[in-house]
């Protein structure tokens, strides 16, 4: 009976004693106190960065969740909650399909250009040897122009009274007409989000090329004398964490910034023209100021980035090679 | 961006010298040179008294000036004075507490306000079913009809007072080598107003005006699908060219002298001056003399002003001395002349005809006398929710009857249903 109060000091001295030593750091992996003498520390360095997480992510998201279950007038004086309502509302509609559909095609198509077309020109350009830093700058190059800029240089081109593509098409007997005709309109909004996603991809598949040893390529020279035969054998393999990460970049990319380039394109009047599921969101919220509607479609969104997120993670980087 | 930022600082700067002065804030949807002289009247304003201040901000498009100001009066920061465009003004409007109907505010304030003072075609558009002006009717336009002189010179006819008469001309001017129209705007030329030129009812319950439950759009009747079934026959005939939904691509081959004729704005009247290189003239609007009793005024387009409430005593009483700052016949047809705008009181219109303005620029007129002739039951006005939206769906089905992916009452009837749709959901978020 009397063992117990002396084992429960003895236990309070124990957590003070261990409260302390976890303070000054002792009772921590010596690899990790290398870097910070204090437990907190890190955290404090993490602070600012967390507080930009929570204040500009979680807080909306939770906000857009709320705002999803309920029906409310612009200004804000009433709000009427609707369950379900406003995502049955979303996934009827025809035309919210159809932009989703073309969300999905237009991401597919945009990153698979978009990354082919980087990975041959770098391929291309790492066995250039004469002028390559010339090469290479032109082709980043168009990475430092910012999307709206792109937006508005490739509108240049497909205008519909002096663009010099739809005198081309003209001259092959097609007449282009981007912002009436549905496919035109893609076809540019593709053209134009491919070209400005180019040299992204481009650098990076260039350095991974760069980083493949010398003393493998060498190697594989004396085992395979097809030059795609060590390409598909050696290169692409020691390349695929690079590839991964564009892979994952570039599904960002189209599916939101290419924003500035829609919204130059379409001119805020998108008619039948395609857009995407995040313009339509901005459109409905902010143009439409139905902000029920428009938070269940970004909550949507959420859903299929995270879904999107969860399927590259088990499923391609399982492949991955890390070398 | 830094204009904005160094007016800001030039007017706090004011402020402090000017003591005691009220500050009050504008935001407005008006770029170009339709936003300086917004400044420039500001200026006139705050010149003219020392008891207020009012600074003026152009927040970008229409559009994003309703969203700003949205936002701004659901965090408590709203302007004294938000501009809002005409498709707008439900959503504003049906927010009751949000704003101080211009006319209690200047009357609180112990000003003279007698709506006779304005001219017919402004008085309804923002005003409440009993007459009421609930914003302040500002920068106001008609949809109007550009014509290329040398064009109907040379294919020898008179521009068209109605599409009868159009039917009859243009295929001269294709003759003569000329695309014979393009319109900018549909939603605005060729649904709304062609509801209020032929004097054709919009929607029910009064176009709206009376309630917002149960209210619908009226799209898909035999004439509204008759005018766009002509517009697709002219399109395939080559009487009239479509380039979407923008604005300017419509307007260019008329700049180019291309088109003969063009359905614009009477507020791009002052744009047109410096982009046309040509003689043109302007006539009304044309309808269709076929309906019985056509020939009404247009809608009045272009936006209103919006006193927002929950702003302390003094600063409503500079907004209300402000509206009437801005209704005086001077400041009127300064805005006139220097815009295009049409004035909004008979004052000022006699002013500027007295000056001889229309005698140098007949094209200034045509506008405001559209908006002065008879006044049909369908003709003041329409007031419908989610209106944007609607608009938005009216373009994408435009677009699909011109390049051929529908006919036009299927896509009329998809306009009629989705409007039904956004309109019955608006109902639901007024209370």
């Amino acid at each position: 009976m009397t063992d117990t109060p002396l084992n429960m000091v003895e236990a309070d001295q124990t957590l003070v004693t261990r409260l302390r030593a976890w303070w000054s750091g002792e009772t921590a992996n010596p690899a990790k106190r290398v870097q910070f003498d204090r437990p907190l520390t890190p955290w404090l360095f993490l602070l600012p960065q967390l507080a930009v997480v929570v204040i500009f992510f979680y807080w909306p998201s939770v906000q857009a969740v709320t705002s999803s279950f309920y029906l409310e007038d612009p200004f804000g004086f009433g709000a009427t909650f609707v369950g379900m309502e406003n995502y049955a509302d979303a996934l009827n509609s025809s035309e919210y399909l159809g932009t989703a559909a073309f969300t999905a095609f237009f991401c597919v198509v945009v990153t698979t250009l978009a990354l082919g077309i980087g990975l041959l020109m770098a391929v291309k350009a790492d066995k250039v040897i004469r002028g390559a830093e010339s090469y290479k700058t032109l082709l980043i190059s168009v990475y430092a122009i910012a999307p709206p800029v792109a937006g508005l240089i490739g509108m240049m081109f497909f205008d519909m009274h002096m663009g010099p593509l739809k005198d081309l098409a003209a001259f092959f007997g097609y007449d282009l007409k981007v912002g009436i005709n549905y496919w035109d309109t893609a076809t540019a909004l593709i053209v134009i989000a491919v070209w400005k996603q180019i040299p992204y991809n481009f650098i990076f598949f260039l350095s991974g090329l760069q980083s493949v040893p010398v003393s493998v390529r060498e190697a594989a020279l004396i085992d395979a004398q097809s030059g795609w035969r060590r390409f598909w054998d050696i290169t692409l393999p020691l390349l695929a964490p690079t590839a991964f990460f564009l892979l994952v970049i570039n599904i960002t990319y189209t599916m939101f910034d290419t924003f500035p380039i829609i919204d130059v394109i379409v001119k805020d009047k998108p008619a039948n023209n395609p857009m995407t599921l995040v313009y339509k969101v901005y459109l409905d919220g902010f143009k439409g100021n139905d902000i029920g509607g428009s938070s269940a479609q970004s909550v949507i969104l959420m859903g299929v980035v995270a879904l999107l997120t969860v399927l590259q993670f088990r499923f391609l980087e399982r492949r991955v090679h890390y070398g | 961006m830094f204009k904005t930022t160094g007016m800001a600082i030039g007017s706090m700067l004011l402020a402090s010298t000017a003591f005691a002065a009220t500050d009050i804030t504008w935001w407005h949807g008006m770029g170009g040179r339709n936003g300086e002289v917004i400044n420039e009247i500001s200026q006139q304003f705050n010149a003219a008294q020392d008891a207020c201040h009012l600074t003026p901000i152009s927040k970008g498009t229409y559009e994003e000036a309703l969203s700003s100001g949205i936002a701004a009066f659901r965090s408590g920061e709203q302007p004294n004075i938000l501009q809002v465009f005409d498709a707008g003004a439900a959503t504003i409007i049906a927010a009751k507490g949000a704003t101080i109907a211009a006319e209690d505010l200047i009357t609180g304030a112990g000003e003279e306000f007698n709506r006779e003072n304005f001219i017919a075609g402004v008085r309804n558009f923002y005003a409440d079913s009993d007459g009421k002006f609930i914003g302040m009717p500002f920068n106001s336009s008609a949809p109007i009809m550009y014509f290329n002189t040398e064009a109907f010179e040379k294919a020898g006819v008179q521009p068209p007072k109605t599409w009868e008469e159009f039917e009859e001309v243009a295929p001269k001017l294709k003759e003569a080598g000329y695309l014979p129209m393009t319109a900018s705007q549909l939603t605005w030329m060729m649904v709304e107003n062609f509801k209020s030129r032929n004097n054709q009812q919009f929607a029910t319950n009064n176009n709206g005006y009376d309630a917002t439950q149960g209210t619908e759009i009226i799209v898909n009747d035999e004439n509204q699908v008759m005018m766009f079934e002509k517009l697709k026959a002219w399109a395939d005939d080559g009487l009239y060219g479509f380039y979407g939904a923008g604005w300017a691509d419509n307007l260019k081959p008329f700049e180019e002298g291309k088109a003969a004729m063009w359905i614009g704005s009477s507020g791009s009247f002052g744009g047109l001056q410096k982009s046309a290189d040509f003689d043109f003239g302007a006539g009304f609007m044309p309808y269709w003399d076929s309906i019985e009793g056509a020939g009404t005024q247009s809608f009045i387009g272009g936006a209103a002003l919006f006193a927002m409430a929950g702003k302390p005593e003094e600063q409503n009483t500079c907004t209300a001395q402000f509206f009437s700052f801005l209704t005086s016949p001077e400041t009127q047809v300064y805005w006139h002349k220097n815009t295009g705008y049409v004035p909004i009181t008979e004052a000022a219109y006699e002013m500027a005809k007295g000056e001889g303005y229309y005698d140098e620029q007949p094209v200034a007129e045509v506008g405001i006398q559209q908006l002065m002739l008879e006044t049909g039951e369908w003709s003041k006005g329409y007031r419908l929710g989610f209106y944007p939206q609607i608009r938005t769906v009216m373009e994408r089905e435009f677009n699909r009857i011109f390049s051929g992916e529908t006919e036009v009452k299927a896509a009329f009837d998809t306009i009629q249903q989705e409007g039904n749709a956004l309109l019955a959901r608006f109902a639901k978020t007024a209370n």
